[in-house]
């Protein structure tokens, strides 16, 4: 598994540390434009933006490709955000990563999962690391933001947040600021059935992090991706401490709720299996976002 | 979009996959028809998109005119974990010798098409016994990987021979019509030796409907659930009083967890997607005033850049339209709370600092 940090944020030898540069496919959209200047705002280095028809223009002194590969060739980028609507979002991926980028952050909600899979398929073979689609991104906070979370909830510090859901993420996030657990990285899942980061896969990209004090995991009924972390927490000895909050206890069976992955089928998906294997590999459960932090204050307690 | 069994059933036929005389109606008129052409005796099977409506006896077995004059009625008025009759299936029946297992399914946590086969079918998935898993990658299934399928079941002769033929007319179906599922259970071995598909479950990505306007007929969903498609929104109906509405998936969950621990009933989840504006506030508000049972709506919104007045406006502007008369219980998180709090002091819309309080109120609200 890649190392996500370095990828964010570059070794401290590295003239561009903390100052990786970022494209963005689909700046000229509504939405990535938007985005963007959120983006440059909060210190992350937009440095070239893709949309076909529209190169050699600019948007906030962003200089604008007709292709990814041109925008690598001209900023060496290795990381791209992606904004474009569900139906062209497999061709952009694709371009994405046979123009060399390694982590490319997928923002689009409602992408087939046949465009995922074959997508995934592609980023094996280029040992490229994919997160979502149907995410809000990832940010490391104080240092660099790909993603479309609001700036206020996040604040530097050393817990990490993994999260299926994104408004939950940024409600979550914000709990922890606010009792004074700053984020050392928060990664947005995405609410789909097929991520190109799991949760378990999140996991490894974090749980190694020296300064890393504790973990949370932000999950939501459907599939099965928070019982097999459960599981890895269980069989890699893990001693950090791991807080879950689960979303969905109350939702009928076999509806999709809102996220095309937010489905309980039979048994397979529910609350309760996830709950109880969070229980099992003794992750407590918050049943309300505000616990949040009071159980990983107690959990910290335990093990300091 | 979760199909019916006859829907299913018609994608089966369509690509080749056995299964047995059936006519499909939606109203006992048709229904008469239906009996007539397909002659007694058979099986009045009533079509509703959830499991176990065979324990709850929405599969009766029907010898003549005089029974299905009775049961007919019954069958289509009867309610299942609550979901009404789409429809009415009649199906001849088979003799059948034994019941398999099959299926391919989108493997969520694997990333790719899994087969699953049984020789012991004919009983839900969870309780399906020597259960044969293949990973299949984008669900494309060989003759050789259908061959071993088959002789990992112990089926021969001409049953094997049909599985196989069988599993890649359904790996087929699950490529061209993007699947999440396909479902045979049970697959039957008739008196001939050859197979039968007697059920079928087949729920396609509701993402890939814009490349399948041959699926849209098989859409069954509700006019406000049309309205709420068309605006960006999901909508899922509740039979509670308390509407519940948010931004984000996950957020509209917890909120709905949050109300039902407080005693709270939801009567909907609407989440109206990553922003919120005026215009989408103002439309979810008349979506949940087309529902009768709504007695209070519950809003929780985090406006990460959204700013709140911008929201508390679209409240004032639904009162003043005469879209809602229903108390609101809001909690509202982002910016210029404190001047949203002022434009609505006057109204029926309720700020709180947590959605605790929100909730809170809106339980105790409802009662009154």
């Amino acid at each position: 598994m890649s190392d996500i940090i370095e990828l964010l944020q570059g070794n401290s030898s590295d003239p561009d540390f903390k100052k990786k540069p970022v494209i963005v496919q689909g700046i000229t959209g509504k939405f990535g434009s938007a985005h963007t200047k959120l983006m440059i705002q909060y210190g992350t280095n937009i440095a070239a933006g893709v949309t076909p028809g529209k190169g050699g223009t600019k948007f906030e002194h962003v200089p604008i490709y007709d292709s990814v590969c041109e925008a690598v060739d001209a900023t060496g980028a290795k990381i791209s955000i992606l904004f474009v609507p569900a139906k062209f979002f497999l061709t952009a991926a694709k371009e994405a990563l046979d123009a060399g980028i390694k982590l490319l952050v997928a923002i689009p909600e409602h992408v087939p999962v046949r465009d995922t899979l074959e997508l995934l398929e592609l980023a094996r073979q280029k040992n490229a690391t994919v997160i979502g689609p149907n995410t809000p991104g990832v940010i490391v906070p104080e240092v660099i933001k790909v993603g479309i979370m609001p700036a206020g909830p996040f604040k530097a510090g050393d817990i990490a947040v993994l999260s299926k859901s994104g408004t939950l993420l940024y409600e979550i996030s914000n709990a922890l600021t606010q009792a004074g657990f700053g984020q050392v990285i928060t990664i947005g899942i995405g609410g789909d059935p097929i991520n190109g980061t799991r949760l378990i896969d999140a996991f490894d990209m974090v749980k190694d992090i020296p300064q890393l004090r504790g973990l949370v995991v932000v999950g939501e009924i459907g599939g099965d991706a928070e019982e097999l972390l459960a599981q890895k927490i269980i069989d890699s000895n893990f001693d950090k401490p791991v807080v879950g909050y689960i979303a969905g206890r109350a939702a009928p069976k076999e509806k999709r709720m809102g996220h095309a992955g937010a489905i309980v089928m039979g048994n397979y998906g529910s609350a309760e299996s996830k709950i109880s294997m969070f229980n099992k590999a003794n992750v407590p459960v918050a049943k309300r976002p505000v616990e949040v932090p009071v159980l990983l204050a107690t959990k910290l307690g335990q093990t300091d | 979009m979760r199909l019916l069994e006859y829907q299913a059933k018609e994608l089966f036929r369509e690509f080749g996959i056995k299964v047995p005389p059936s006519k499909a109606s939606k109203n006992i008129e048709q229904g008469r028809q239906d009996a007539k052409e397909l002659g007694y005796p058979f099986v009045i099977k009533i079509q509703v998109p959830v499991g176990g409506r065979g324990k709850a006896g929405g599969i009766q077995r029907c010898n003549g005119e005089d029974e299905f004059e009775l049961k007919y009625p019954q069958v289509l008025d009867m309610t299942i974990k609550g979901e009404k009759a789409r429809a009415i299936l009649l199906e001849k029946m088979a003799e059948i010798k034994k019941e398999l297992y099959l299926s391919l399914f989108l493997n969520r946590s694997k990333r790719c098409y899994t087969i699953i086969a049984s020789s012991e079918g004919g009983v839900e998935i969870e309780s399906v016994k020597n259960q044969i898993i293949k990973e299949v990658g984008l669900g494309d299934v060989s003759k050789d990987v259908a061959r071993e399928v088959a002789s990992e079941m112990e089926l021969e002769g001409k049953a094997a021979d049909d599985l196989v033929e069988i599993l890649q007319k359904l790996s087929k179906l699950t490529i061209e019509k993007e699947a999440e599922l396909a479902e045979i259970n049970p697959l039957a071995i008739i008196q001939d030796g050859s197979l039968l598909a007697l059920d079928g479950k087949v729920m396609t990505d509701d993402n890939s409907n814009f490349r399948h306007e041959e699926l849209a007929k098989y859409q069954e969903i509700s006019e406000l659930e049309k309205r709420a498609e068309k605006s960006g929104f999901s909508l899922v109906e509740l039979d509670g009083n308390i509407a519940v509405v948010g931004n984000g998936a996950g957020l509209v969950m917890s909120t709905l967890d949050m109300l039902s621990d407080s005693g709270g009933k939801p009567a909907c989840f609407l989440d109206v997607g990553g922003g919120a504006t005026t215009e989408s506030v103002y439309e979810a508000l008349s979506l949940i005033s087309k529902m009768d049972r709504v007695r209070g709506i519950l809003v929780n919104l985090y406006g990460g850049i959204v700013k709140t007045t911008t929201v508390a406006s679209a409240f004032i502007k639904a009162y003043d339209d005469k879209l809602i008369d229903l108390p609101v219980f809001a909690r509202l998180r982002g910016a210029e709370s404190d001047q949203a709090k002022q434009m609505l002091n006057d109204t029926r819309t309720k700020l709180y600092d947590t959605v605790e309080e929100a909730i809170n109120a809106a339980v105790m609200g409802v009662k009154k």
